[in-house]
Order: C-alpha cells, then sequence, then structure tokens
C-alpha cells in the first residue's frame, strides 16, 4: 500500500467526488425510458488515463459505491465492482496514452478509445452479468441484455466526452517541447 | 448546503454507535441476506430490521423519498426478471405447477411467483438497514470507521476527501451551468437535442475537469507538506471506543451471515429453500 502517492490519494478523492456528482446529478436522460446517459465513465476514462489503474479502479469504486449509498437502494455489489473494472482497464491506457507528457493526436485517440471499449465490455457483458447471476441467481438473458445495452451506452459517452475531456487536459498541460529555441 | 447523505440527527441509541459497527453491521448483513434464498429467513430479517428502525426513531417520513426510489426501482427489476424469464423460477426449483396460462412461455407459475417473492424480500431485508446507516451515520465518522474495520487509512482518507469535496464540485457545476446559461446555451431538456445535449454536457465538463485537476495538485501539496502518509497508522478525530450497542450490532451481523450460512448448508441443501 505504500505505493501510493500522496497525489493518487488525491486523485482517488477527486475522481470519485467527480463519478458521484456526474452520476447522481447529471444524468442526461436517455430516449429510452428508464435509463440514463451517464456521463461519468467518461470522467473515470481520464482519470484512469490521467492516473493509472489503481487510481481509476478505486475512484470508480467509491464512486459507485457511494451513488448507491445515496439513493438508499442498497449496495448493488455487481455494479459496483464493474464500474472499479472498467476504471481498472481504462487505467491500463496510461502507458500508451501519456496524456501529460506527449500530444493527444489521433493515434492517442484510437489508443484510448481502444483502451476504454475492452474495459466496458469486460465491465458490463462480463463481469456485472456474471456476478449479478452468482450473487442474485438472476435470469441468465435478462443480465446479459442489460449489460449488452449498459455497455453500448457507456461506450458512446466514453468515446465523445472522455476523448473530449482527454483532449482538453492534454492541451491544458504544458509538454517538455512546448518552448522553442530561437 | 443539500445534504445528500440524508443523515438526520437524533438522539437514539442507534445514533450514538460508533460507524465502523454499524458499517460491519450493514456488510455482513447485506453479504447474509443476499447469499439466501430463503423466504422464511428473509422475512425473519425484515422483522429484525424493522424493530431496529423504530429503535432507531427514523420515522417512515423521514425516508419516503427514498423508499419510493427503491420501490420503483425493485418494480422495474422485477418486471424485466419477468420479461425476459417466465420461466426462470421453474428452472431453479425444478418442477412446475401451473397457476394461469397467458401466452406462449408467459404463464404464471407457483415457482416464479416464489422466485419473485425471494427478490422483492431481498430488498425488504436489506433496504431498512441500508436506510438505517445512510440516516444515523455522519458522513465525516463514516471515513474513520472504514480504517476501523480494516481498510488502509489512505483509502479511508480518500473516502473522507471525497465526501469532503462532493458539496464543492456539485456548487461548481452549478456555477458553470448557469454562466453557461447566460451565455444563451440551451439547458433545456425539451428544447435541445439528445446530440446537442451531449455536446454541451461536455462543455460544461471540460472547465469543471481542468478546475477539479487543478484542485488535485493543490490539496496533494497541502497535504504533502503537512506529511501525510508519512507515518503506518494514523488517528482519528472523530473515533470513538466500542460500546454494549456496538458489540451487539456486530454480533448481530455475523449471526445473520452464520445463520444464512447454516440454512444453506444444513436446512436447504443449497441456497433455495425448496417447498415443492
Amino acid at each position: 500500500m505504500q505505493k501510493f502517492s500522496v497525489k493518487d490519494i488525491v486523485a482517488i478523492a477527486i475522481g470519485a467526488a467527480l463519478f458521484f456528482v456526474l452520476g447522481r446529478f447529471v444524468a442526461i436522460p436517455s430516449p429510452v425510458p428508464n435509463t440514463n446517459i451517464s456521463t461519468q465513465y467518461g470522467v473515470l476514462a481520464l482519470i484512469g488515463a490521467a492516473f493509472g489503474p489503481l487510481v481509476a479502479v478505486l475512484a470508480g469504486l467509491i464512486g459507485h459505491a457511494l451513488i448507491d449509498f445515496s439513493y438508499g437502494w442498497g449496495i448493488w455489489w455487481s455494479w459496483v465492482i464493474a464500474s472499479g473494472v472498467a476504471g481498472l482497464i481504462m487505467g491500463f491506457s496510461k502507458r500508451s496514452v501519456k496524456l501529460s507528457e506527449e500530444k493527444f493526436d489521433k493515434a492517442k485517440i484510437v489508443k484510448f478509445n481502444v483502451f476504454q471499449i475492452i474495459a466496458h465490455l469486460v465491465a458490463w457483458v462480463v463481469v456485472a452479468p456474471v456476478l449479478d447471476i452468482a450473487m442474485y441467481a438472476e435470469p441468465v438473458n435478462k443480465v446479459f441484455v442489460q449489460g449488452l445495452v449498459a455497455a453500448c451506452a457507456n461506450i458512446v459517452t466514453t468515446a465523445i466526452i472522455g476523448t473530449i475531456l482527454c483532449a482538453a487536459y492534454s492541451a491544458a498541460k504544458p509538454k517538455k517541447d512546448s518552448l522553442e529555441k530561437k | 448546503m443539500m445534504n445528500i447523505f440524508n443523515y438526520i440527527e437524533r438522539k437514539s441509541p442507534v445514533h450514538a454507535m460508533t460507524g465502523a459497527s454499524k458499517l460491519l453491521c450493514l456488510l455482513l448483513w447485506s453479504f447474509g441476506a443476499m447469499s439466501s434464498f430463503d423466504p422464511r429467513f428473509l422475512l425473519g430479517l425484515l422483522l429484525v430490521a424493522l424493530v431496529l428502525f423504530k429503535i432507531s426513531k427514523i420515522g417512515v417520513k423521514d425516508v419516503q423519498f427514498m423508499l419510493w426510489f427503491t420501490m420503483a426501482f425493485c418494480l422495474l427489476n422485477n418486471l424485466l426478471i419477468y420479461l425476459f424469464s417466465p420461466q426462470h423460477g421453474v428452472e431453479i426449483y425444478g418442477t412446475c405447477h401451473e397457476l394461469v396460462h397467458l401466452a406462449g412461455r408467459y404463464n404464471i407459475t407457483a415457482e416464479q411467483l416464489l422466485y419473485h417473492l425471494n427478490v422483492v424480500l431481498k430488498y425488504l431485508a436489506t433496504i431498512p438497514i441500508v436506510l438505517l446507516f445512510v440516516t444515523t451515520t455522519d458522513p465525516s465518522e463514516f471515513a474513520s470507521s472504514l480504517n476501523r474495520i480494516g481498510v488502509n487509512y489512505k483509502i479511508a482518507y480518500s473516502v473522507a476527501l471525497a465526501l469532503r469535496y462532493i458539496p464543492d464540485i456539485q456548487r461548481e457545476y452549478h456555477d458553470i451551468t448557469l454562466s453557461l446559461q447566460a451565455r444563451g446555451v440551451e439547458m433545456n431538456r425539451k428544447k435541445a437535442a439528445l446530440i446537442s445535449r451531449l455536446k454541451t454536457a461536455s462543455g460544461t465538463l471540460v472547465p469543471l475537469i481542468l478546475s477539479s485537476m487543478d484542485r488535485i495538485e493543490v490539496i496533494s501539496n497541502a497535504m504533502e507538506l503537512r506529511s501525510f502518509g508519512k507515518n503506518k497508522k494514523r488517528t482519528w478525530y472523530r473515533a470513538r471506543p466500542f460500546g454494549a450497542w456496538d458489540i451487539g450490532a456486530i454480533l448481530l451481523g455475523l449471526a445473520v451471515l452464520l445463520l444464512s450460512v447454516a440454512l444453506s448448508a444444513f436446512v436447504n441443501h443449497g441456497r433455495y429453500y425448496n417447498p415443492f
């Protein structure tokens, strides 16, 4: 546990707080009733790309658990864990994207999105349904359809919002070769 | 400031308990309720939870809003289960007692009804305890209780920090939306199309994220200056010693979990109570 620097701890906290605020208050209602477009995964993707898997997994877990707590419907562990897994896999993009050191160009955008698509597929089509079946004995086809719908929605929102956020964050960071000698 | 976690201050034994014991009881209880599909056991849990509710002096009125929310969620989930898998109960219990035949594979069987009863009871057995925890635990005590039950203090501290900064981030988000509206950006959900709403959302998020990233720098510098994380342990301002009620709560949680496991292992021979 000594691996965590102070900055990581704070990044987990702010990441979880952002995840909570966006998930709880900034849901964009979609045309399909009772489903919201969750903008928070775009932010989680940025946290992952900027701070790595360990920070993102905890930010996802804490943020999602706090959302469940504040609704009072009990903690839906299977989906909380899935959020953590999504954060974890999106965090692996840190090494190849290098947000704060290099420019966020087209190749990086593709890499970032490949990671987030894998992350969402694993989290919502594998982890969440399997845990739902194991923990709550829910019908197989129901949880997989739910997971597939969630994965698609999250992939699209992360692709749009996550990419925009990463570009903005990367542009705001001064790069190594940003000063030219004349 | 908005009270997002619905903490309600009252004078009751449940309020006086430490956050750590309540959290531990909540976790043990929810795992116990989650693993069992025995309606008798779940009904028993519900009754005990209602007694605890009475002791805590929290009324139904206080939690009305959350209850409605949860009920809607529960109803929707049951509906989805039935739509997708009307024969789920038959698969689980291995027998088929048809009561009403509707159309195609959509009939109503006693097994399916029992499964749905179990799902509803699972909600009913867990929700009161979660509500009780949320309404009787001061959020600032929550973090120290996490550390108390064995979570590394750095992680516990980041939970505390998250709770501390949620209202700030919320306010900032609100300010940004107001200033965007003042510049004429359409936020009304009826007037703007979905794609343009997504665009506005990211327009609001960019300043929010950038300022939050700055915040991370500022806070971590301040913590570093105060040598945060230098030692293996830390003390908590809100920490209190365990009392009789705390030990009682932990024992109750343990009893629930053990009973649930024992029922599955010895009485029902599996997670399901099968009367058929």
